[in-house]
């Protein structure tokens, strides 16, 4: 399986992993680690930067995790930037997820706003990962100002639906020049497995693992999911067909 | 520009309470299996038809709850300023005609309450105030919110309605979330328990939403006063109310507490009793109807209730309050507007919500991103 990298960070795991929901942090702390993430995700308003001993922060603090501080709950560009400021000077790390939804019900992400806060935040040396809606076309202009990966929703966040979005999926990873990490909605290990079989370069994952019965577990069923999902994709999944191939009525002729 | 009055005033209230009451079996059995579900849905969940179907009720509410919300509840602690008020209500502690000694909080009375809820770990604070223009205006609540962003990441009021530039001045400063609640969104019931007072004027009350909404609150609480009116109509009311607020002011987040009455001696007559088990009845109903709403819960229940309530739909929840102006660092029960049922101190009640496997969450937002 090969590696990942995005802006100068290379990474061997393909499960990408959030810290919301969990019962404790210490059985986050544990999930986490189990998963084999080495990008874990976390939400600038649910953690005191400022804190050392925050209670998400202080189990955070191995060698296997990078942090990717979000910016959830800001709700235009300019809100995103300062947030993503913010999150720079206090943990030290230039990754800013960039999520902009101004719909506090469904969480949809805002397009406009998210492809002018992507436009500054490169400008300003930031490696921003999008959250979007799966979008081809918004894709390529993001990928215009400099975007360093892109993370088009499979189905509504926190809904455990799978991807549903398959077909704009799959015209995203055809056309795309960096990595598409496909964010939201993956419920069991089978989605994620099926993201990373139509060509997805990495999934996230929190709502599914942080609310199973035993999370340590659910993570472990996703890392093993995501292998085999990426192992069968750089194997080359053979063609699918619903009728049996046998002849060729319409060339037989020739032969 | 339509506002939720012209919608409150085309419903009518006793047809309402009819449909309610009619509702069958089929109809709750239909509102518990379909994916999405209607304000229609949500009568039949209230109704009596629903209350064999409790145990079903609260766990699918549980399911969503967790789904959404994941295994967390967060924290906040109402911070009483006043308890000088202009208005007459005939269910309040604070009312103009209750014989209490009246105080407002200096600057330095503020900032001692702020002291000890900080070292219980708050960081959501609730300011509360009775409607007393002179003394506790917007320009007391101003300065009372620059006093305490430096200590809290999020600042509701729960105080009387503003207008929409009062609003948009507090958010500013950095107001988060405003809580007000109809009390009952009957109008001639509400003018039998309002007589006096800018709070009589049911109409301005009814809009204050709406104002809210144009000024761009980030969140915004719903509600009544649970024993004013048939609980089950007034409800109704309510959810008519956030159904019509989530789609018009659709950037706000928004929030539901269930203030109860109860009955007491010499208190106001209260039209309805409501049960314990009708609370989780309409709590789980809540939740089935909007699996996003924040489910707000506060001291005024009791110790074993609120243990049981985490696992329900609840996803907000006070402990150790004071309903007494100053009363955290001085606590003078003659100053309260009601006394509070579930006295165990902060440590404890989280205690009780981690031995049920849920994180308290104290930090729940960065006032640095407003």
């Amino acid at each position: 399986m090969s590696n990942l990298t995005i802006g100068n960070k290379v990474f061997t795991s393909r499960l990408f992993t959030g810290t919301g929901k969990f019962k404790s942090s210490i059985q986050m702390e544990e999930a986490l680690l189990a998963s084999g993430s080495e990008l874990v995700t976390m939400a600038l308003k649910r953690v005191d930067v400022q804190n050392e001993k925050d209670d998400i922060l202080s189990h955070l603090y191995h060698s296997q995790f990078n942090l990717l501080p979000n910016t959830s709950g800001v709700r235009t560009a300019k809100e995103a930037v300062f947030a993503a400021e913010l999150a720079r000077e206090a943990l030290e790390t230039n990754f800013i997820k960039l999520e902009i939804h101004p719909d506090p019900k469904y969480l949809m992400p805002d397009a406009i706003e998210t492809l002018k806060a992507t436009e500054e935040l490169v400008k300003k040396g930031f490696i921003v990962m999008p959250y979007i809606h799966a979008d081809p076309v918004l894709c390529k202009r993001l990928e215009e100002v400099g975007t360093h990966a892109v993370m088009p929703l499979g189905s509504p966040i926190g809904s455990n639906k799978g991807i549903r979005t398959s077909d704009f999926l799959e015209i995203i990873i055809d056309q795309a020049t960096v990595p598409v990490i496909v964010d939201a909605g993956i419920g069991a290990p089978s989605h994620a497995a099926y993201a990373m079989e139509l060509g997805a370069d990495a999934v996230l994952v929190n709502t599914a693992i942080a609310v199973a019965d035993n999370p340590v577990q659910m993570a472990i069923a996703f890392k093993l999911a995501v292998e085999a999902g990426r192992i069968a994709y750089e194997a080359k999944l053979g063609s699918v067909s619903n009728e049996a191939k046998a002849s060729s009525p319409l060339t037989s002729f020739l032969s | 520009m339509e506002t939720f009055k012209e919608i409150a005033d085309n419903i009518d209230w006793k047809s309402t309470s009819n449909s309610i009451y009619s509702k069958t079996e089929v109809d709750v059995e239909k509102a518990l299996n379909t994916a999405k579900p209607n304000l229609e849905d949500f009568k039949a969940l209230i109704s009596p038809a629903a209350e064999p179907y409790l145990e079903e009720m609260a766990q699918k509410s549980n399911a969503l709850t967790l789904e959404r919300f994941g295994n967390t509840i967060q924290m906040y602690a109402p911070l009483y300023l006043s308890n000088e008020c202009q208005n007459i209500c005939t269910y309040c502690g604070f009312s103009l005609d209750v014989k209490i000694e009246r105080k407002t909080l200096t600057d330095e009375e503020i900032l001692a309450e702020v002291k000890v809820l900080k070292s219980y770990g708050y960081d959501h604070v609730l300011i509360v105030t009775g409607e007393a223009n002179k003394t506790v205006g917007v320009d007391y609540i101003k300065n009372a919110i620059q006093l305490m962003t430096p200590h809290f990441s999020h600042i509701s009021i729960e105080v009387q309605p503003l207008e929409q530039n009062e609003y948009e001045e507090l958010i500013a400063e950095g107001l988060n979330t405003v809580l007000v609640y109809q009390e009952t969104y009957n109008r001639d019931n509400y003018k039998k328990h309002h007589p006096k007072g800018k709070k009589s004027n049911y109409d301005y009350r009814i809009e204050t939403h709406d104002r809210l909404g144009k000024a761009g609150i980030h969140k915004m609480g719903v509600g009544v006063l649970i024993g004013l009116e048939d609980w089950r109509t007034d409800s109704f009311f309510a959810a008519s109310h956030l159904s019509y607020l989530e789609k018009k002011y659709w950037k706000s987040n928004y929030a539901i507490s269930f203030p109860r009455l109860r009955p007491c001696a010499g208190g106001v007559e209260l039209k309805s009793v409501m049960t314990d088990k009708q609370l989780v009845q309409l709590i789980c109903a809540y939740r089935i109807f909007n699996q996003e709403i924040e489910l707000s819960m506060s001291t005024r229940e009791s110790d074993t209730f609120r243990n049981n309530i985490i696992k329900l739909g609840i996803t907000s929840i006070s402990a150790d309050s004071k309903t007494d102006p100053g009363g955290y660092a001085n606590p003078n029960t003659n100053l309260e507007q009601f006394e509070i049922h579930d006295k165990r101190t902060t440590s404890q009640f989280i205690q009780t919500i981690k031995d049920q496997g849920y994180e308290p969450v104290f930090k729940g937002w960065d006032g640095a991103l407003q």
